[in-house]
Parts: C-alpha cells; structure tokens; sequence
C-alpha cells in the first residue's frame, strides 16, 4: 500500500492497482462488445451475444456493484452489513416507481395517473411520496436518496452508540427484514406482494427493445466502473488508511483523535448509494421489483461473494459476485433445491481454506511459480498483492 | 505514613486529578486517587498488577467515566466531559499497554496517520502529502530507529519496534501530555535505555507520565515516581525515598 501514498489521482487510482486496472479494462471492453455484438452482429454468427445473454450478464454488473459497496465497508472498516440487500432494494424501487408513472395510461385499468395496483386497491389519489416519480431525475435522486438517507439514520444511531461486531450484523439484518414486512404490505402503496412490475417504457424507449437492453447494459458497467473508481478514490486516501485503522483497532483510532462514529457514517452512507444505484440498473433489465429483495438472505449472498472473491481488495468483489452468480445461474437450472446447500458450503470452505478469497489463491499460485522458477527475491512483491 | 491531598494547590498543572473513584461492580478499581503533573514534568507511575495504573490513565483519557472526582488539563478543560478522540486533539497523547499500531499499515503509514491536524472526514479525504509532513515524518523515522523498514506493514516488526512506533505515533500527535504504559515491556536492555533517553528528552517539551514495571528504566529517567496501591497513591517523590518507604517495600518492592 505504501506507494500509493505519492502520486496524482490517477496514479492512486489506477496505475498502483494492478490487478484492478486489468479488471477496469475487461470491464470497459465487456461494456463496449457485448452491446455492440448485440446489435451490429447477425444472430446465428458466434460472436452474437443474445438479448437473453446480455441481459444476464447485465444483471451480473448490477451485483458486482452492490459487492464493491459491500466490500467497501466489511473489507475495509470492518462493518458486516447483513443488510445490505435493502439499500439495493431501495434504488430499486426508486427506479421502478418511475418506471410505473412512465406506463401512464397504458395499464390495464388506463387511469393517466394512477398504477394499476392503486386502482385496484379503490385509490383515488397518487399518495404525497409518489410525486415527483414521473421525473427522471426526480427519481434518480431518491434512488441515491433513498438508500443514502435510510444508511444515514441508521448510522447515527447504530455507530453513535458503538454498536460493533456481531451485534451490529444482526440489527442490519433486522433492518432489511423489517423492510421485507413493511412492503409487503399493500397499504404501503409499494405493490405489496406483486411489487412493481409490468413496465413499458424508460426515458421514452421500449424496454424490451434490443437497443434499450444495451443500453441499459452500458450504463451498468459504466456504473461499475465508476462505483469502483469512488471506492479505490476512498481506499487509497488518507480516509481509507483510517478505515482500515478503524477495522484493526477501533480503540487505536480514536485516541489517534479520529471520530470513528463519522467516518463509518460516511463510508456507510456512500457504499448504501452504491448499492441503490445497483439495484436502480438491476430493475429495468429484470423487469420488476419485488419485496422479496429484502429477503435477509439476499444480504448474506453478498457478503460470501465477497467473501468468495477476496475482501478488501473491491476487485476480488466484483470476481466474486460473477462467479458465484454465475454458478448460481448454472446450478439453480440444474438442481434448483441444492442451491442453498452449496452456497453453504462454499461459504464454509472459502473461510477454512481462502480466508483471502480466489483473488488470495491466484496470488499465492503466482507467488509459487514465481519463486519455483527460481529468481532472488522473486516471492516478495506476490504478498504484497494479496495483502489486507 | 499519609500523603497530602490538597483540594486546590497553587502552582500550575498540566493534570490535576482530585479524588478520582472508578469502581468495577463493586469494585474498586481508582479509590478517591489524587495527582498533579506540572508542565514540563516527568512522572513515573509504578505499582504491583491491578494496582488502578492503566485505569487510572483510561479515565484521564475519556475512555472510562469516573464515578467521582476531578479531572482537569491545564488548569480548565474537564476532562471527564469529553469522549477518546477529544481528549486526544485537546493534547494528550496515549500508549497502550499492548502495543497497538496499525499492523496492516506500513511504518510510514502509520506515522503519517498520526500526524496532528487532518481529523474530519472530508480533511482525509482530500489529504495530500505535504513536503513539511514528508520531513515530519522522516524526522519521527529518524528518531524511531525504523526508516529502512518505513516499507514494511507494522504487522511484520518485532515487539520492541511495534513500541518504538507507536511512541513514533504519539509523537506525531504532538501532544502537551504524553500517557506512556509500560513502554519497556518486549525490549531489549539496550532499547530500554535508548527509550529512557528519549523520554528524558521529550520532557523538556512535553509532559510524560510513564508507567512501567522495570526498575532500571525508572532509574534511567531520573524524575519524580508515584507508588500507586488498590487504586490510591501510595507514596511519592524521589526514586530513594519511595524505595526506602516501608509500605512499597512490602506491597511492590518486597515481592
Ligand atoms: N473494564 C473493567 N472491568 C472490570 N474490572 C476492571 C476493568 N478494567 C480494570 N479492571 C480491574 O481494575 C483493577 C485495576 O486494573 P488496571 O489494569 O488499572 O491495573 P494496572 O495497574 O494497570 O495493572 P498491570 O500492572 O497489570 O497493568 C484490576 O483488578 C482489574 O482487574
Ligand atoms: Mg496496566
């Protein structure tokens, strides 16, 4: 970490950052070529990237993202958010509430102004925290607003008060399981159990048009990469190194005269508008928003991608979130009723065996290589790398 | 014998503590302690285990609230107002018991950390740095023996360098009143001395109150020692006087 002292921003950023430049530049290709190969490339040729594929993969991004702003605060000040999941939830449905006033008169019961679900429930009129969501940028507000605000509360209440540890894993999981009670309501005018769903159009395009889904793809590795870049802009300055003071030794850290409670808050806040911009792109490209996003488990998914991917590194996040996913793409088609068990497992034997991840073991292979193949001094630089 | 406890005394302090009581469920663990520290002092505090030491230095520091008593810095602040980070940018430096330093930070991380001013949020965010903070930094290296290795994450020092740096670190800080517990703990003869040597140098800037167990390294600093016992100051003043007490004989001493 020490040369990331010197140098400009973008030296910090991305020329001291290895692994994580080679994994901005995948990135910024896959955003690129897949939309492209979508498009442009004749259906049937090799190198055509179905709508279906590409909406997967889009979701993939959306998830590495919400695992950057999970990283962000477990990997690097030590906060176990099992909570996350309601922040991404949140930016959700900040999105789909837009979405819903885009379908205007096009429900099935064509009232302009209302969504179908309200006409249904005998409503009469939009309820006050639904105004405003016919805008787009209104809406993109709340998506960062909404998270960001609830992250806020929580956050003086919980860090003010010095609540740490496990202690604090299990109030965010009961922040997000409240979450999943309350919205599942139908009198909280969020769709109830059916959520939001049923959506035609954004900012006047189709959604089920190809060019949309690419776009909507883009504008998720876009977001992923940007996510990144604020987060290693936060690991690498002087906040980050009181981050991870704060995560080694708490206690140290504030008889430094750093106020621990504000910069847990600040970080807190942040990765909670990471995830909500995750869960905004995530809505559009699946199509809905359910309460079931608050499921507590959907937070305990996100920490063993990290975990699986290698904390404290956000590269290893967004490794981890797509390879789990994808396994889990994979293994749901297969055997559906197993998934929980090997999510499990898996979570087990990376904690026994990869304390640092797969970013870890990719490390610690180079490092064997390198120091088989015989050269002095060789086996140094490879800790380094994996270290934190 | 008694020690005087005057409520108010008429020459300057840099720590003014005044009947200060902690009790742990029942226990007493600070028994109506009184001390005073002048600016520019040194003070060693000895006295057997679980005597109140690294208590007495939590209550000063805002981490354990007294039950009772006055705490005051330089005369006005109450200390027992304020929470860890306060009492640290007011000036008053802390040493652990343990070493504790950042061990997965470098050596040069870890000074830079400490480096007074810089503490909000956004101060960090945007932090840069400077060529004063870079000489800063290499002059504290310099004094803690561990440039070559400014490198290397603390994790990886032997016990006596984590010492040296985190003293490093309270230097950093430049704090009014240094709080030092046991710092010798893990060092060699040789460092031992080294350290007193520092010490007796800070001190003309700086006030230090030092704990420790090792008798040669209070010798070494040459100053005024306080015999804490069950939380009470047993007997004070020149190392001679406290050894030949009867009472420390017999409590510390003796053992
Ligand atoms: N948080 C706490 N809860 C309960 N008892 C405590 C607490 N902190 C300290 N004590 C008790 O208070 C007494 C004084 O402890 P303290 O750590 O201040 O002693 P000390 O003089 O620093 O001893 P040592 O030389 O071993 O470091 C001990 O009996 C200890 O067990
Ligand atoms: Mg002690």
């Amino acid at each position: 970490m020490s040369q990331e002292i010197k140098g400009g921003p973008l030296t910090r950023l991305i020329m001291n950052d290895k692994a994580g430049r080679k994994l901005l530049l995948v990135l910024l290709l896959v955003s690129v070529l897949v939309p492209l190969s979508n498009l442009l490339v004749p259906e049937g040729s090799l190198f055509h990237v179905s709508t279906f594929t590409m909406t997967l993969l889009g979701k993939y991004l959306c998830y590495a993202l919400l695992a950057v702003a999970v990283d962000l605060i477990w990997g690097y000040c030590g906060i176990l958010s099992l909570g996350h999941g309601a922040f991404f939830a949140l930016g959700g449905y900040a999105m789909g509430m837009y979405l819903m006033r885009q379908i205007g008169d096009r429900g099935v019961y064509a009232n302009p102004e209302l969504p179908d679900f309200m006409v249904f429930l005998n409503w009469t009129e939009l309820p006050w925290y639904w105004q405003g969501f016919d805008q787009f940028w209104f809406a993109m507000i709340m998506v960062l607003a909404a998270p960001g605000l609830l992250a806020f509360v929580f956050g003086v209440l919980a860090f003010r008060s010095r609540v740490t540890g496990v202690y604090l894993s299990i109030i965010t999981q009961a922040l997000t399981y409240a979450l999943l009670l309350a919205f599942f309501r139908n009198d909280m005018g969020f769709g109830g159990n059916n959520g939001l769903t049923d959506f035609k159009d954004i900012l006047g395009f189709d959604l089920q048009a190809d060019t949309t889904r690419a776009a909507l793809f883009f504008a998720s590795g876009i977001a992923l990469i940007g996510g990144y870049l604020i987060s290693r802009f936060i690991v690498t300055s002087k906040l980050g190194r009181v981050l991870v003071a704060i995560r080694d030794s708490e206690s140290r850290a504030r008889f430094l005269g750093y106020r621990v409670e504000w910069y847990k808050l600040f970080v807190f806040v942040v990765s909670s508008m990471l995830a909500g911009v995750a869960g905004a792109l995530y809505v559009p490209q699946v199509g809905i928003i359910n309460p079931g996003e608050f499921a507590p488990i959907n937070s305990i998914e996100i920490i063993i991608w990290v975990a699986v991917g290698g904390r404290g590194t956000l590269y290893g996040a967004v490794i981890g979130a797509v390879l789990v996913n994808y396994a889990k793409t994979y293994f749901t088609g297969a055997f559906a009723e197993l998934w929980l068990f090997m999510l499990g497992g898996l979570f087990v034997l990376t904690t026994l065996y990869l304390p640092k991840g797969v970013v870890g073991l990719w490390a610690q292979i180079q490092e064997k290589r390198r120091s088989s193949s015989g050269g002095p001094g060789g086996g140094q630089s490879a800790t380094a790398e994996g270290k934190v | 014998m008694s020690i005087a406890t005057p409520k108010h005394i008429d020459h300057p302090t840099v720590l003014y503590m005044n009947g200060v009581s902690v009790s742990f469920d029942g226990f007493k663990a600070l028994n109506s302690l009184s001390l005073f520290i002048e600016p520019g002092e040194m003070r060693a505090i000895i006295g057997p285990n679980g005597a109140g030491k690294t208590t007495m230095m939590d209550v000063i520091t805002g981490k354990t609230r007294p039950d009772s008593g006055t705490i005051l810095f330089n005369d006005k602040e109450d200390l027992t107002r304020y929470d860890e980070a306060q009492v640290a940018n007011m000036g008053v430096g802390r040493k652990f018991q343990k070493p504790s330093v950042i061990e997965s930070l470098t050596v040069f991380e870890n000074i830079e950390m400490s480096l007074k001013g810089g503490r909000s949020v956004w101060q960090a965010l945007v932090h840069k740095l400077t060529p004063a903070r870079q000489e800063k930094i290499d002059e504290i290296l310099d004094l803690i023996d561990l440039k070559d290795r400014q490198h290397e994450e603390a994790g990886s020092l032997s016990h006596g360098q984590k010492q040296w740096l985190e003293i490093g670190m309270l230097l950093g800080q430049e704090p009014e009143l240094l709080l030092i517990d046991e710092p010798a703990a893990g060092m060699t003869d040789e460092e031992t001395m080294k350290t007193a040597e520092l010490f007796k140098r800070l001190a003309k800037k700086h006030s230090l109150m030092v704990v420790e167990h090792d008798m040669d390294f209070i010798e070494a600093l040459d100053c005024k020692v306080t015999v804490l016992h069950e939380g009470r100051v047993l007997a004070e003043g020149s190392l001679e006087t406290v050894k030949a007490n009867q009472e420390v004989i017999e409590v510390y001493l003796g053992r």
